[in-house]
């Protein structure tokens, strides 16, 4: 049975003498690794090099507003139901009066809350809303979190700044930066 | 023995111990540092500038971690183990010369722990002292592993023993002498013994990683077979000095191989540079010289630390059975045979007639090479 083109043939035949010396082959896995010793290093230095991890990576959440500013989530309730872990939890109320020009339908969220420490960041919230409002960031991470009372992200926290508007297709980011200014989008 | 001259050995005793930890504990971070640079990585480099705090980062930890004796372990014993492979570890670098005479007040001082016309037969005793460090550990843990892996290191560290012991009564012959500072003073200049005992100082290189239970000979704490080896019930600064005492053998071998086999304190050229600093300056030029004899020295012993890590990297793991096999079957017998061949040129005045074994196997091994049918390869059953 071939699985791959890779395998390798197995020999079972007796060493010769000079094999079973050893030291010619010490001798050469020595040169092997002391080549290694000066060779470039593969290391990124995280917190001051970021690599762009690219459009399907899956870092900090974002509710999409339109194009008008309005918000998109209508608190359906979706993304909670498909969430595996249950981080997200919401309260729906009904849009007033005058408040037209904030919310885009009749039912919005008036709290939406995720936990982080529960999210797992599979991306299946994005999936599972019919209204295209939760967005998993591929440019920016989640900061670090030193107290329990900082990791539940509120609407202040996810609700997505007009003058930083989020674009999946942004080819400007060629990194994968936590500051705004450079995940801005063309618009 | 005059209070100046007992003053001046103190002074000297103290700077080697402090120049040992000095060193056991930076040769931590060069083994990481080493390993990250042969494994293509940067290694430590965020405490301090290029990481150079990461040692005192380390034991900090270690000093603030639980220390923790298993309820059923024998106190006395847990608590004696670390402090016996550490003392044995101290011990052994008092008779190891690490330069010529420094002269002061018109008197010439030896820069040497003790004077000992027995040091070799010391080191020798001192070092397999070491091993009950590690068995008192394995065994006063009261866990199975642990007791596996301080069994396996004992037998190891014996059977490598004998074979040491054994290598050295060639570079005794030519010598005459047991003292290691006449064994260094022979090897005046580049007359080093590597030279004259090629095959020796193979044996004794690979006892000496044996000896240090240093990769490809870390049986004793393999810690994918035996979880954490004869330290697996220790924690804290037990477990420190265990480790610590590991780079302390290491250091204190490669002095061993260093004066031996290397020529100690000796380089090419040392006459003239003495000479010159000497009429030039006098006694700060002698001083001077014995200073660039000690740097020659170190400049040898740290080229046997990274050659320690540098193996450590390449070379995988011995079976049990292929370590007692090396062992026995194959350096035991080599190691006597360089002996009477040694001896034979001493009769008949021959200086170089190791390099006989030498020439010899690699003659043998370039027959079989050769004769060794280029058989087909059997093609794996599936």
């Amino acid at each position: 049975m071939q699985l791959s083109n890779r395998s390798k043939q197995v020999s079972h035949k007796e060493m010769t003498l000079a094999e079973k010396m050893y030291l010619p082959a010490i001798a050469q896995g020595l040169a092997i690794t002391i080549k290694h010793f000066f060779s470039k290093k593969a290391t990124v230095q995280y917190p001051e090099v970021k690599r762009y991890l690219g459009p399907v990576f899956r870092g900090h959440h974002v509710l999409k507003r339109d194009e008008e500013g309005r918000e998109r989530c209508t608190a359906c309730g979706l993304c909670a139901v498909a969430c595996p872990a249950e981080a997200i939890s919401m309260v729906a109320a009904e849009r007033k009066k005058g408040e037209e020009n904030l919310y885009r339908e009749e039912k919005y969220a008036a709290v939406y809350e995720i936990n982080m420490l529960r999210c797992i960041f599979c991306g299946l919230c994005e999936e599972a809303c019919p209204k295209q409002a939760v967005y998993l960031r591929h440019d920016r991470l989640v900061p670090v979190f030193t107290e329990r009372d900082q990791v539940i992200y509120g609407k202040d926290k996810l609700v997505e700044n007009l003058n930083d508007r989020y674009v999946r297709t942004n080819t400007e980011v060629q990194a994968t930066p936590t500051e705004p200014s450079l995940s801005r989008s063309a618009t | 023995m005059d209070l100046t001259a007992l003053i001046i050995k103190t002074v000297f005793i103290l700077v080697v111990f402090g120049v040992t930890l000095l060193i056991a504990m930076y040769s931590t971070y060069a083994e990481r540092k080493v390993a990250s640079f042969i494994q293509d990585r940067i290694g430590p480099n965020r405490a301090g500038p290029f990481g150079l705090l990461q040692p005192l980062a380390d034991a900090g930890k270690l000093f603030f971690k639980e220390d923790f004796i298993p309820s059923q372990a024998n106190k006395g014993l847990f608590i004696l183990g670390p402090c016996l492979a550490i003392l044995t570890a101290l011990m052994s670098s008092a008779v190891i010369p690490f330069g010529e005479t420094f002269q002061f007040d018109n008197v010439l001082y030896a820069l040497q722990g003790i004077e000992v016309n027995i040091g070799i037969l010391y080191i020798f005793g001192v070092v397999s002292l070491g091993v009950y460090g590690i068995m008192v550990g394995g065994w006063a843990s009261n866990n199975k592993f642990s007791l596996l892996g301080a069994i396996r290191a004992a037998s190891q560290n014996i059977s490598y023993e004998v074979a040491l012991g054994l290598s050295i009564i060639a570079i005794l012959m030519m010598t005459g002498s047991l003292s290691v500072s006449n064994i260094v003073t022979s090897q005046h200049g580049i007359a080093w013994n590597v030279f004259n005992q090629p095959l020796g100082f193979i044996i004794f290189l690979t006892c000496s990683f044996a000896e240090c239970n240093r990769t490809p000979f870390d049986l004793p704490e393999s810690e994918n077979e035996l979880v954490g080896g004869y330290h697996t019930e220790y924690s804290s600064m037990k477990l420190g000095f265990y480790l610590f005492s590991e780079y302390i053998n290491m250091f204190v071998s490669s002095a061993v191989i260093a004066s031996l086999y290397f020529g100690g304190y000796n380089y090419p050229g040392m006459d003239w540079v003495r000479e010159t600093l000497t009429s030039s300056l006098g006694t700060t030029g002698h001083n001077l010289a014995t200073l660039v004899g000690t740097m020659s020295l170190f400049g040898k012993i740290f080229f046997f630390i990274f050659f320690f890590m540098w193996v450590r990297w390449t070379v995988p793991r011995f079976r049990y059975d292929q370590l007692m096999n090396l062992g026995w079957k194959t350096l035991i017998p080599l190691s006597i045979l360089n002996v009477i061949v040694t001896g034979a040129g001493l009769l008949y005045n021959i200086k170089y007639a190791s390099w006989l074994i030498v020439a010899v196997m690699v003659i043998l091994a370039i027959m079989s090479a050769a004769r060794a049918s280029k058989s087909q390869v059997r093609p794996q059953r599936s």
